[in-house]
């Protein structure tokens, strides 16, 4: 495994500015997810690693090594797509060990088979080697498409959402797995993806990508706790933040500037109206299960909460909104540290 | 509007039984989904209150009328596949107005009634435009007029949105389930999405196997599973079981899991012998230092609010949703709380709950 880093790398298509001077570096054995939303410049940006774009500037570096002009198949990355592209008539077997006896590999039948029979235990595959590829259940085959990347040892892995065609259930389960692969083979891990909770659970850093830039680069309760922006807050955390115009509040504490308070589910505490904190109404409670989402309205505004499933909640109440250690952004969205607050954490 | 009645409905592909012995009604205005996995017969059942296909035994009312032998023309049903399919080449207006011109109503009308629509789903001010040039929001409400203008008894909806991103997937269920609080049609909406079922169901209907497992709403589907599959299959992460073997009467409101005493809520059943499980959500297990159950933690996956830790117990792994501010360090032994009065109790070889105390607060509840 190795390291690799993006050094203010930028690339258009036509008029689309899909990657702005991007630059980012990962440690050897980090993984590391790049979450935004559809045409953020994920996608492409992982191509640039790959080699499967040249970027218009900037540079790429593998292992120490600039690779920028090199093609593909120098830079040593296996890439996982979201759609398992495995071919149909072979065995899972065959699957694995086909990127194995490329003529430029030279890699030896019993090496081969024990290379497989290692990634096909680690995936939970062992059975199934002898099964047609068109055999497998969904998950079944996107651990042999993973399968197929993991025999190489290359120098890192990129991985272009490789779960999103799955079933929730599915997804869950590979979630956990593909992180256990990962520290148990020390895999330097590029993973791309709109969704937050892959992102939150399987990431040793989350690179936040909006419009071809990289926002924000942190720890996943980095970027939860301390977002450098009202965007970033809104991109983790379910039920998400709520983004209140803070002229609605009485807010003592709130810094000089703030024009919209940052509040989540944990922030916020509701009681009977008692007079003094602001007054919002019940619209709906909304049970999800394992989690109960009140619908308030403060002053025709909505928020979104989670109740204590012990605390009556009708459509209708008016309750007492408490806030304790809410963000603060500025009218164009950027955070504003309270002293408690105060450090690191801004944006790019 | 209309009542939806299914008896002992039936449907075979050759010999393959898609659909068996379905009994289930929905009621006259109510959102009403029907919730399983792939190849579970949702989509067949639909087609069949369509008239799509045509059941094998079995009667289908529509409001109290028998239309089981009926094709699809002739039950006044509005039926919305993946709700992209606009036409590209016309503007809102035509794409509303065209089941209106199918069936050749004046031009005058289809006008009224393309406006009223539009105004319902708040798109008025797009009516001229092209469907191309759209938000995806603004396309599926398109196409959910589409479905409205005609104003039929109900409508059918098979996984509207299913292409649909996670976020948005959340804001259409809200609009989705509003609209319907607006125009009260009777709705039949099928999904494999636990979370769009939890959201917008008046009532759920879990289905498994052609069969359905479950009939309720969906507090009480979630909190009193009547099977270990409905247990299983909703939840994120699903209800957690500690299996054992042993023997329950009536009465008992303590078990013995390898050892370890548990409370439970007070059985209510005739009680069962063998192969048993409980069943507990993942947010009602605690860290408790004083728990005779005992595991070492092997994940956490945090969450923001909350995370879920994953612990390795002698009855198999059980996930607790934890505050965040909880410390667990993978590789530490810790004890497991659970909270005793909301334990579902299942015989594991039918997959079937026994009935508690917990049950019977909600009956009456």
């Amino acid at each position: 495994m190795a390291d690799l880093a993006l050094t203010a790398v930028s690339k258009r298509f036509g008029d689309v500015e899909a990657v702005r001077d991007l630059s980012l570096s990962i440690a050897d054995g980090e993984f590391v997810v790049l979450l935004g939303p559809t045409g953020a410049g994920k996608t492409t940006t992982l191509r640039l690693i790959a080699g499967l774009e040249r970027p218009d500037a900037g540079d790429v570096v593998i292992d120490g090594r600039i690779v920028t002009g090199e093609p593909p198949a120098h830079r040593d990355v296996a890439f996982v797509f979201q759609q398992y592209s495995l071919y149909p008539h072979l065995t899972v077997y065959d699957n694995l060990a086909f990127p194995l006896r490329s003529p430029a590999r030279r890699v030896g039948e019993s090496d081969i088979r024990r290379r497989v029979q290692q990634v096909a235990a680690l995936l939970h595959i062992g059975q199934k080697l002898g099964s047609r590829a068109t055999h497998l259940s969904g998950g079944e085959m996107q651990r042999v498409a993973i399968g197929r990347a993991l025999v190489r040892e290359p120098a890192a892995y990129l991985m272009d959402e490789p779960l999103s065609s799955l079933d929730a259930k599915l997804r869950a389960e590979l979630r956990i797995e593909l992180k256990r692969i990962q520290l148990e083979v020390g895999a330097t891990i590029v993973y791309v993806t709109h969704d937050q909770i892959e992102a939150m659970t399987m990431a040793d850093r989350i690179g936040v990508i909006r419009g071809g830039q990289l926002l924000q680069l942190g720890t996943p309760r980095e970027i939860y706790e301390h977002p450098c922006s009202a965007y970033v807050a809104g991109r983790l955390g379910t039920p998400p933040i709520n983004l209140i115009p803070a002229d609605l509040l009485r807010m003592e504490t709130a810094p000089p500037g703030a024009h919209t308070v940052g509040a989540r589910t944990e922030h916020l505490k509701i009681s009977a109206a008692n007079g003094h904190d602001p007054v919002a109404e019940v619209r709906w409670v909304e049970h999800l299960g394992d989690q109960n989402h009140v619908h308030l309205s403060l002053a025709g505004h909505a928020l979104v909460t989670l109740a204590d499933p012990r605390q009556p909640l009708r459509a209708g109440d008016r309750v007492s909104l408490e806030l304790a250690d809410a963000l603060y952004f500025d009218e164009s969205g950027k955070r504003l540290h309270t002293p408690r607050h105060w450090g690191a954490h801004d944006c790019r | 509007m209309a009542e939806i009645k299914l008896e002992n409905v039936s449907k075979a592909f050759g010999s393959f039984a898609a659909v068996r012995e379905l009994t289930l009604t929905v009621a006259d205005g109510s959102f009403f989904v029907v919730l399983g996995p792939s190849g579970c017969g949702k989509t067949t059942t639909l087609r069949m209150i369509a008239g799509l296909e045509l059941p094998s035994a079995g009667r289908i009312l529509l409001d109290g009328e028998d239309v089981s032998g009926r094709r699809a023309a002739e039950r006044d049903i509005a039926f919305v596949f993946q709700l992209f399919a606009l036409y590209p080449h016309m503007n809102v207006r035509q794409n509303i107005g065209f089941p209106l011109r199918c069936q050749n109503v004046a031009w005058a009308e289809i006008g009224r009634r393309v406006e009223e629509t539009a105004r319902l789903l708040r798109i008025a001010h797009l009516l001229e435009r092209r469907v191309g040039g759209l938000s995806g929001g603004d396309r599926q409400r398109v196409a959910l007029g589409r479905a409205i203008v005609r104003r039929p008894k109900a409508f059918l909806m098979d996984e509207p949105l299913g292409v649909l991103d996670a976020e948005f997937r959340r804001l259409m269920c809200g609009e989705l389930r509003e609209l319907h609080d607006r125009i009260g049609a009777t709705t039949v909406y099928i999904t494999h999405d636990q979370v769009e079922a939890m959201a917008m169901a008046d009532r759920i209907a879990v289905m498994n196997r052609g069969a359905v497992e479950q009939v309720g709403t969906p507090q009480e589907i979630y909190d009193w599973p009547g099977t270990m599959f409905v247990a299983d299959f909703l939840g994120t992460p699903p209800m957690n079981f500690l299996r054992f073997d042993g023997a329950l009467r009536r009465g008992d409101r303590r078990v013995r899991v390898n050892g370890a005493a548990l409370d439970i809520p007070e059985l209510r059943d005739d009680g069962a012998k063998g192969a048993l499980a409980l069943g507990v959500r993942p947010e009602h297990v605690s860290l408790d230092d004083a728990s005779p159950l005992r595991g070492r933690v092997f994940g956490v996956e945090y969450l923001g609010t909350t995370q879920i830790v994953t612990i390795a117990t002698s009855h198999g792994q059980v996930k607790a949703r934890l505050s965040s501010s909880t410390t667990a360090r993978i590789g530490e032994t810790v004890g497991l709380g659970l909270d005793h009065d909301r334990i579902s109790v299942f015989n594991a070889a039918s997959g079937r709950a026994l009935k508690t105390a917990f049950h019977e607060g909600a009956a009456r509840g």
